[in-house]
C-alpha cells in the first residue's frame, strides 16, 4: 500500500532516552504514553473484572450469598463504569498513541505534553472513584447509567466524588480526542493522503470526533446531576418543572456515541489484522472510510432506543426505531467487507487473527440481538432484562476486548521487539473462546425467561444457568491471567527477537521501522509514494 | 499539508503536565469532599484547604508551564506546523465548549418545549395534569412551578441588554486589536486590547448586581424551579466563561505590554481572541433564548 | 496440520459451549422457558411472533455470512497452498451488500411499526388503575372504585437469607396482588412516589416506566384467568430486586365478587380501629405487633437490628428522634422526611401499625425509653395537624 521511500537517518539529535521514573511522569514521547495508557487499561480491566467476580459469585445461586444489596449495586456500577471509562477507552487511546504516528509518518503526537497531561489525570480519576468505595454510606449504587433521581435525591453524599471523577475522565478523553484529530490532520508525512491511511488510523479520526462531541455534553449532565442533588436546582424533578427523563435523553445522546466510540478503532484493528494474515489488500476500503463515517453520524440520532419504555410518544419510538435498524447497514457493509478479504486469500491462523475471526463472528452475534432491541415492541419485553446484558457484553467484551487482545498481539513484536510465547498466547486463545461463550450465551436465555438485569437475587428457576454463567465468568477471569503473564514476559524482552516486517503479510508504514521501533521514530518526514 | 518543514520539532519532556495532573486531583476531590460534607453536617472540613491547594497549584502550573512555552516560542524553536497544530487544537477545544454549552442550551429546550407543556397535559400527558399536578397552568418563563414555588421572569431589558451591547463591543475592539497587531500598529494594539478587557470586566460586575438583584429583590433563585436553573446555570456557566477569557486577555494584555508577539507569529492571541468571540457568540444565544423569547 | 485444528475448535468450541447450557439446564426441577413467552393477551402473542421473525432473519443472514467465511476459513488456507487472489474492489458487490439489508429491514419494519401502534394505543378502557411504584412496593389504586393498596414482596427473610428452604414462588409473591378482570381493556396509569420503577408483566407484554410526577399509560386485555408474575424493570435502589408484581387475573363475574368482597373487609378493618381508639393495648401486644410491621415495612432501609445503613439510611437505635419527642417521632413516620427515601408512611399503614412500630421503635435495640403510643395518640395527632 504504502512504502517509506527515505531510509532514517540515526544521527542522535534528541536527547537520549531518559531514565527511571521521571521518564515516565514527565514524558513527551507517543510510545512512552501509549503503554502508560495500556498497562493503565489492562490494570483497570483487571480491577473491573474483579468487581465482575463478586457479581458472578453472589449470583451463583439464589438467595443472597456474599454481599449486601447495595454492595452488590455499587459492584455493578463501578464495574460498568471502569470497563468502559477505565478499559476499553484507555486501551483504545494507547493503540492510537503508539500506532497513530508510526502508520502516518509522524515523529510523535502533535501535541505531545498534553497528551502526558490527559494520560496522568486518569489514573487520579479513579483513585477518587475507587475511593468513594470507601466513604460511609458506599460509592455510587445507581448504575453507569446514573439515572436521575435515584443518582439525586436518593444517593449517597459520595455522589459529588463520583461527579468530580467522571468530569476528570471526560476532560481526559477530550484532550486526547483533540490530540488524535490534531495529529492525523496535519502531521501526515508526505504523500500520506486521506485515502491511503491505514483504517485504524480513519476509524479513530472519526472516533476522536465522536467523543469531541459527546463528553461535553457527559460532563454537562453529570453537573446537572450535582446542582439537582446538592444545590436544590430541579432539571430531574417534575415538582419544578423538570423531568427525569430528560436525564436520559442527554445522557444517552452521550451514551449511545460512547459505545460507537468503544467500537470503531475495534474496527480499525480489525481491517489491519484480517487482510494481513489473509496475504490479500483490504476488500472495499473506500466504502469502509464512508461505512465508518455513516455509523458515527447514525449515532448521533439514535440514541432514545435506550428509553422505549420511559413512555415516549409513538412517533419519537417510531422515529428511533427505523434509525437505530438503519446501522445495521454500514455495520453489515463491514462485516461482508472483511469476509470478502478472507474469501480467496491465503489464510493464516496467527494469534492475532484468531481473535480477529472470533471477533467477527462474536460481535456479529452482538450486533444481531442489538438489531432485536432495535424492534421497539420486542425491546419491551427484552429491556432491562439479561438479553441486553448478553448483547452489550458480546459487542463489548468479544467485540472491543478481543480486538484489543488481537490488536496486541499484532503489535507487541513490534513495541518489545521480541516474539511473545505463542504457546501461552494459543492457550489463552482457547481458554478464553470457549469461557466467554459460556459465560454470556446463557445470558441470552436467561433475559428471555424474564430474569431482569441489576438484581442480587434471583427467582429458582434461574438457577442453573446463573451457576453455569458464574462458572464461565470465573473460567474467562482466570484466562485473562494468561494474558497478564505473557505481557509480563513479553515486556521483560523474553523470546526471540523478530525482524522488522515480523508478519509475512503485514504491510504499512509500522512494518518498515526497525523492531523494536526506536524511542524516536521519524526525526524527519519519511516521503511516502 | 503544503508547506512541511524539513524537520519535525519535538518538543522535550516537562514537569508541568503531571503537576497539572495532580492539582486537578486535589481540586476534584477537594470539591467533591466540600460539597458532600457541607450537604452533611454545613462544614466542608477538609475538603475546602485540599480544593484551595488544588487551585493554587493549578495556578502555579499554568504559570510554569505558559513562562516555558513563551520561552520556548520567543527562541525560535517552534516551526509552523507546530503553529497549526496549536491553532487546530484550540479551535477544537472550543468545539468541545460548544457542546458542554449544547447539553444546558438542551435542558432549556426540553423544558419549555416538552416537560412544562407535558405536566400542563399536552400530548399523551393528559392523565399527568389531571391527577398529579391539576392545579398547574403551563407558562413560560415558569413563575410557577407544580409544587407551587413562585418567582418573576428576568426581563431583557436593562441589564441584560447593556451587557449584550458591552459584549458586541467587546468582540469589536478585540477584533481591531487584533488587526493592529497584524499590522503592527502596537499602540492600536495596546489601547484596544486594554478597552476589550475593561469591558469585559463591566460584564462581569454587572452580571453580579443583576444576581443580586434577582436574589434579593425578585426571589429568582438557584433553586426556583426549572426557570431559575437554567438561567443561573447557562448565565453562571457562560460567567465563568468570560472569567477565563479576561484572564486570559489580561495576561495578552501584559505579555502586549512587554513587546512579546509580532505578526507573524502570536498563537496564543490568536486563541485568546477566538476563545473571546465564542464566548460572545454563545452570549447571543443566551440573550436570546434565556431572556428574550 | 496445525491450523486445520485450529479451525475446528473454533467452529466445535462455539457449539459446544452453546448447547452445554441448554443441556445442564434441562436436568434442572422446574425447566426454565428457553424462549420468550407467548403470554396470554393478543398483543404478546404479536410481539412474541415478532420476536421469532426478527430472531430467523438474524439467524438467517448468520448462517450465509458464517457459512462462506467458513468455506474461507477451510479452503483458502494458507497451508493448504491456496496463493490469494488480488481483487479488493466491486462496486456492484457493494451496493447489493448495501441495497439487500435494507430491504430485509423494511420486512423487519413493517409489523413492528403496526404491533407498536396498537401497543400505544390505550384510548377506551375498560377500567383504570393506577400503579405507583415506591421504594420497594407498588400501590394499586382502581380509579373507578374506592379500592387501593400497597402490594409488597411476601417471601420470607429467612428465606432470601437461605435459613429455610426456597419456596416455588421465591421472590416473585406478593401479600396482595392485583386483580384485574379478563376481557376488559385494562389501563394502567404509571407512577412513582420516588425514583424511576418500571412495572412489568412478561405475559402481558406490558413493560412501562413509573417516572416520579408523569403519568404514563400502558393497557392490556388478558385472555385467559390466571395468576401472572413480573418484576420491577429498572434499578430503583437497594431492594430493587425485591419489588415483584403479580397479577391475578379473573373472570369478570368473580371479579364484581372480588370487588364486592373488597369493600366490606375495609368496612370491618374500620370498625376494628373505631374500637382500639377506644382502648389502650399493652406493652407487649404493641411491641409484638410492631416488630412484625417494622420487619415488613421499615426494615428494608433502617435494617432489622435498626443500625440503618451509614451514609444511606439513618440508624434508629440510639437516633435523636427515636429516643427524643414523640410528637417529631410520629410526624417523622405519618409524613415522612421531604425529598429523602423516608416516605409518608400515614397513608401506607393502618394506626394500630404505626402507633405498635412507634412503641417498637421506642423500646428496641437499646432504645428504652419505656413510651407507649397508643392508636388515639395518632388518632389526636392526625386530627391536630
Ligand atoms: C460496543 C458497543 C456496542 C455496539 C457496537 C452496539 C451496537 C448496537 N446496539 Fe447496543 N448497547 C450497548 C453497546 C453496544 N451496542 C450497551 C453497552 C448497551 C446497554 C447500555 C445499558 O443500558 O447499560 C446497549 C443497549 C442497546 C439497546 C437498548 C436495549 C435496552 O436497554 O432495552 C439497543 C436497542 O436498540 C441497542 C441496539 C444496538 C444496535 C442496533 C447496534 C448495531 O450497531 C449493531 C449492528 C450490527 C449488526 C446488525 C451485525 C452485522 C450486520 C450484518 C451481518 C448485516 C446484515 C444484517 C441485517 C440486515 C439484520 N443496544
Ligand atoms: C467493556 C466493558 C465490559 C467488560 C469487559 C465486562 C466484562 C465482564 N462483565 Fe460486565 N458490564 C459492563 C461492561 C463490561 N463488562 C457494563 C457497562 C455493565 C452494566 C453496568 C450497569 O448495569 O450499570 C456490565 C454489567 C455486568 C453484569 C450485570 C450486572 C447486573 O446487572 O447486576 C454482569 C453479570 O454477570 C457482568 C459480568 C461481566 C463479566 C463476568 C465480565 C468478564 O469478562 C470480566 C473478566 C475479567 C476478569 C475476571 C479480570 C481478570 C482476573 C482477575 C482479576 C483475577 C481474579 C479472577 C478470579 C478470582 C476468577 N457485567
Ligand atoms: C425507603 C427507605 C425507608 C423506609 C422503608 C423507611 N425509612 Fe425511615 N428514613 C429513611 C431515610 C432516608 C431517613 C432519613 C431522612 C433524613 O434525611 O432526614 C429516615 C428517617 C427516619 C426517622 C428519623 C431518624 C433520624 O434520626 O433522623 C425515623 C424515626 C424513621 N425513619 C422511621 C421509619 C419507620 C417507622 C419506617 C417504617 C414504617 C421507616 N422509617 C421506613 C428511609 C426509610
Ligand atoms: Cu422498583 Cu426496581
Ligand atoms: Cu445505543
Amino acid at each position: 500500500m504504502t512504502t517509506l521511500v527515505q531510509e532514517q537517518d540515526d544521527h542522535d539529535e534528541h536527547h537520549a532516552i531518559p531514565t527511571g521514573i521521571k521518564r515516565w511522569l514527565y514524558t513527551t514521547n507517543h510510545k512512552d504514553i501509549g503503554t502508560l495508557y495500556l498497562w493503565f487499561a489492562f490494570i483497570m480491566f483487571l480491577i473491573g473484572g474483579a468487581m465482575a467476580m463478586v457479581i458472578r459469585a453472589e449470583l451463583f445461586q439464589p438467595g443472597l450469598q456474599i454481599v449486601e444489596p447495595h454492595f452488590f449495586n455499587q459492584m455493578t456500577t463501578v464495574h460498568g463504569l471502569i470497563m468502559v471509562f477505565g478499559a476499553v477507552m484507555p486501551a483504545f487511546t494507547g493503540l492510537a498513541n503508539w500506532m497513530i504516528p508510526l502508520m502516518i509518518g509522524a515523529p510523535d503526537m502533535a501535541l505531545p505534553r498534553m497528551n502526558n497531561l490527559s494520560f496522568w489525570i486518569l489514573p487520579f480519576a479513579f483513585l477518587i472513584l475507587l475511593m468513594s468505595l470507601f466513604m460511609e454510606g458506599g460509592g455510587p449504587a445507581f448504575g453507569w447509567t446514573f439515572y436521575a433521581p435515584l443518582s439525586t435525591t436518593y444517593s449517597g453524599d459520595s455522589t459529588a466524588l463520583f461527579v468530580f471523577s467522571v468530569h476528570i475522565m471526560g476532560i481526559s478523553s477530550i484532550m486526547g480526542a483533540i490530540n488524535v484529530i490534531v495529529t492525523i490532520w496535519n502531521m501526515r508525512a508526505p504523500g500520506m493522503t486521506w485515502m491511503k491511511m491505514p483504517l485504524f488510523v480513519w476509524t479513530w479520526f472519526i472516533t476522536a470526533f465522536l467523543l469531541i462531541a459527546v463528553m461535553p455534553v457527559l460532563a454537562g449532565v453529570v453537573t446537572m446531576v450535582l446542582t439537582d442533588k446538592f444545590f436544590g436546582t430541579s432539571f430531574f424533578d417534575a415538582a419544578g418543572g423538570g423531568d427525569p427523563v430528560m436525564f436520559q435523553h442527554i445522557f444517552w445522546f452521550f451514551g449511545h456515541p460512547e459505545v460507537y466510540i468503544m467500537i470503531l478503532p475495534a474496527f480499525g484493528v480489525i481491517s489491519a489484522i484480517v487482510p494481513t494474515f489473509s496475504r490479500k489488500k483490504l476488500f472495499g476500503y473506500s466504502s469502509m472510510v464512508y461505512a465508518t463515517a455513516s455509523i458515527a453520524l447514525l449515532s448521533f440520532v439514535v440514541w432514545a432506543h435506550h428509553m422505549f419504555t420511559t413512555g415516549m410518544p409513538v412517533f419519537g419510538e417510531l422515529f428511533f426505531m427505523y434509525c437505530t435498524m438503519l446501522i445495521s447497514v454500514p455495520t453489515g457493509v463491514k462485516v461482508f467487507n472483511w469476509v470478502a478479504t478472507m474469501w480467496r486469500g491465503s489464510i493464516s491462523y496467527e494469534v492475532p487473527m484468531l481473535f480477529a475471526i472470533a471477533f467477527i463472528i462474536l460481535f456479529t452475534i452482538g450486533g444481531f440481538s442489538g438489531l432485536m432491541l432495535a424492534i421497539t415492541p420486542a425491546d419491551f419485553q427484552y429491556h432491562d432484562t439479561y438479553f441486553v446484558v448478553a448483547h452489550f457484553h458480546y459487542v463489548l467484551v468479544t467485540g472491543a476486548i478481543f480486538s484489543i487482545i488481537a490488536g496486541t498481539y499484532y503489535w507487541l513484536p513490534k513495541w518489545t521487539g521480541v516474539m511473545y510465547d505463542v504457546t501461552l498466547a494459543r492457550a489463552h486463545f482457547w481458554c478464553s473462546l470457549i469461557s466467554v461463550n459460556l459465560l454470556f450465551f446463557p445470558m441470552h436465555f436467561v433475559g428471555l425467561a424474564g430474569m431482569p438485569r441489576r438484581i442480587p437475587d434471583y427467582s429458582i428457576q434461574f438457577a442453573d444457568f446463573n451457576q453455569w454463567i458464574s462458572i464461565g465468568g470465573f473460567a474467562f477471569g482466570l484466562s485473562q491471567l494468561i494474558f497478564l503473564a505473557l505481557l509480563i514476559k513479553a515486556c521483560r524482552k523474553k523470546g526471540k527477537p523478530v525482524d522488522t516486517q515480523v508478519w509475512e503479510g503485514a504491510e504499512g508504514l509500522e512494518w518498515q521501522v526497525p523492531s523494536p521501533a526506536p524511542y524516536h521514530t521519524f526525526d524527519k518526514p519519511p516521503e511516502i509514494k | 499539508m503544503s508547506n512541511h518543514s524539513d524537520k519535525y520539532y519535538v518538543p522535550a519532556q516537562s514537569p508541568w503536565p503531571i503537576v497539572g495532573a495532580f492539582s486537578l486531583f486535589l481540586i476534584a476531590l477537594g470539591a467533591g469532599t466540600t460539597v458532600a460534607k457541607i450537604h452533611q453536617s454545613g462544614d466542608p472540613g477538609w475538603g475546602k484547604i485540599v480544593l484551595i491547594i488544588g487551585i493554587i497549584s493549578v495556578l502555579l502550573m499554568m504559570f510554569g508551564w505558559f513562562r516555558d512555552q513563551v520561552k520556548e516560542s520567543m527562541s525560535g524553536m517552534y516551526n509552523a506546523q507546530l503553529g497549526r497544530s496549536y491553532r487546530q487544537g484550540m479551535i477544537w477545544f472550543i468545539f468541545s465548549e460548544v457542546m458542554f454549552f449544547c447539553a444546558f442550551f438542551g435542558a432549556l429546550f426540553y423544558a419549555r418545549i416538552l416537560s412544562v407543556p407535558w405536566l400542563g397535559g399536552a400530548d399523551n400527558n393528559a392523565m399527568t395534569h389531571e391527577v398529579l399536578w391539576p392545579a398547574f397552568e403551563v407558562i413560560w418563563p415558569l413563575i410557577k412551578t407544580p409544587d407551587g414555588t413562585e418567582t418573576t421572569a428576568m426581563g431583557w431589558g436593562g441589564l441584560p441588554l447593556i451587557n449584550t451591547l458591552i459584549l458586541l463591543a467587546s468582540s469589536v475592539t478585540l477584533h481591531y486589536a487584533h488587526v493592529g497587531l497584524e499590522k503592527n500598529k502596537r499602540t492600536q494594539l495596546t489601547l484596544l486590547l486594554a478597552a476589550t478587557v475593561a469591558f469585559g470586566c463591566v460584564f462581569l460586575g454587572l452580571q453580579v448586581l443583576e444576581y443580586m438583584h434577582a436574589y434579593q429583590d425578585m426571589d429568582l433563585k438557584l433553586d426556583s424551579g426549572i426557570y431559575g436553573n437554567t438561567f443561573y446555570l447557562l448565565t453562571g456557566f457562560h460567567g465563568m466563561h468570560v472569567t477565563m477569557g479576561t484572564l486570559f486577555l489580561i495576561v495578552m494584555l501584559l505579555r502586549v505590554m512587554k513587546g512579546h508577539f509580532s505578526p507573524d507569529n502570536h498563537f496564543a492571541f490568536q486563541a485568546a481572541s477566538w476563545y473571546w468571540h465564542f464566548v460572545d457568540v454563545v452570549w447571543l444565544g443566551l440573550f436570546i433564548f434565556v431572556y428574550i423569547i | 496440520m496445525k491450523n486445520k485444528v485450529s479451525i475446528l475448535q473454533i467452529s466445535i468450541s462455539l457449539i459446544l459451549s452453546n448447547v452445554f447450557s441448554f443441556a445442564f439446564a434441562a436436568e434442572s426441577s422446574e425447566p426454565m422457558p428457553l424462549n420468550m413467552t407467548r403470554g396470554v393477551t393478543s398483543i404478546s402473542a404479536d410481539v412474541y411472533d415478532l420476536h421469532m421473525q426478527i430472531f430467523l432473519i438474524c439467524t438467517a443472514i448468520g448462517v450465509v455470512v458464517f457459512g462462506l467465511m467458513f468455506w474461507a476459513m477451510f479452503f483458502h488456507r494458507k497451508s493448504n497452498g491456496h496463493k490469494a487472489a488480488n481483487f479488493h474492489e466491486s462496486v456492484k458487490v457493494e451496493i447489493a451488500w448495501t441495497v439487500i439489508p435494507f430491504i430485509i429491514l423494511i420486512v423487519m419494519a413493517i409489523p413492528a411499526t403496526k404491533t407498536l401502534i396498537a401497543m400505544e394505543d390505550a384510548s377506551e378502557p375498560d377500567l383504570s388503575i393506577l400503579v405507583t411504584g415506591s421504594q420497594w412496593k407498588w400501590h394499586y389504586k382502581y380509579m373507578d372504585h374506592d379500592i387501593d393498596f400497597y402490594s409488597i414482596l411476601a417471601t420470607p427473610t429467612e428465606q432470601i437469607n437461605n435459613q429455610w428452604a426456597k419456596g416455588k414462588n421465591y421472590l416473585l409473591e406478593v401479600d396482595r396482588p392485583l386483580v384485574i378482570p379478563t376481557g376488559k381493556k385494562v389501563r394502567f396509569l404509571m407512577t412513582s412516589d420516588d425514583v424511576i420503577h418500571s412495572w412489568w408483566v412478561p405475559d402481558f407484554a406490558v413493560k412501562k416506566d413509573a417516572n416520579p410526577g408523569f403519568i404514563n399509560e400502558a393497557w392490556t386485555n388478558v385472555d385467559v384467568p390466571g395468576i401472572y408474575r413480573g418484576q420491577c424493570a429498572e434499578l430503583c435502589g437497594k431492594d430493587h430486586g425485591f419489588m415483584p408484581v403479580v397479577v391475578i387475573a379473573k373472570e369478570p363475574a368473580e371479579f364484581e365478587l372480588w370487588l364486592s368482597q373488597d369493600v366490606s373487609r375495609r368496612q370491618a378493618a374500620k370498625e376494628e380501629e373505631q374500637r382500639l381508639l377506644a382502648m389502650n393495648m399493652s406493652f407487649d401486644e404493641l411491641m409484638a405487633e410492631g416488630e412484625r410491621a417494622y420487619m415488613a415495612k421499615c426494615a428494608a432501609c433502617h435494617q432489622p437490628n435498626g443500625m440503618g445503613l451509614p451514609g444511606v439510611f439513618p440508624g434508629l437505635a440510639g437516633s435523636a428522634i427515636a429516643v427524643g419527642d414523640i410528637k417529631q417521632h410520629i410526624e417523622v413516620v405519618i409524613n415522612g422526611v421531604g425529598g429523602t427515601a423516608m416516605q409518608a408512611f400515614g397513608k401506607q399503614m393502618t394506626k394500630k401499625e404505626m402507633a405498635a412500630v412507634i412503641t417498637y421503635e421506642r423500646n428496641a435495640w437499646g432504645n428504652n425509653t419505656g413510651d407507649l403510643v397508643q392508636v388515639k395518640d395518632i388518632f389526636e395527632f392526625m386530627q391536630n395537624n
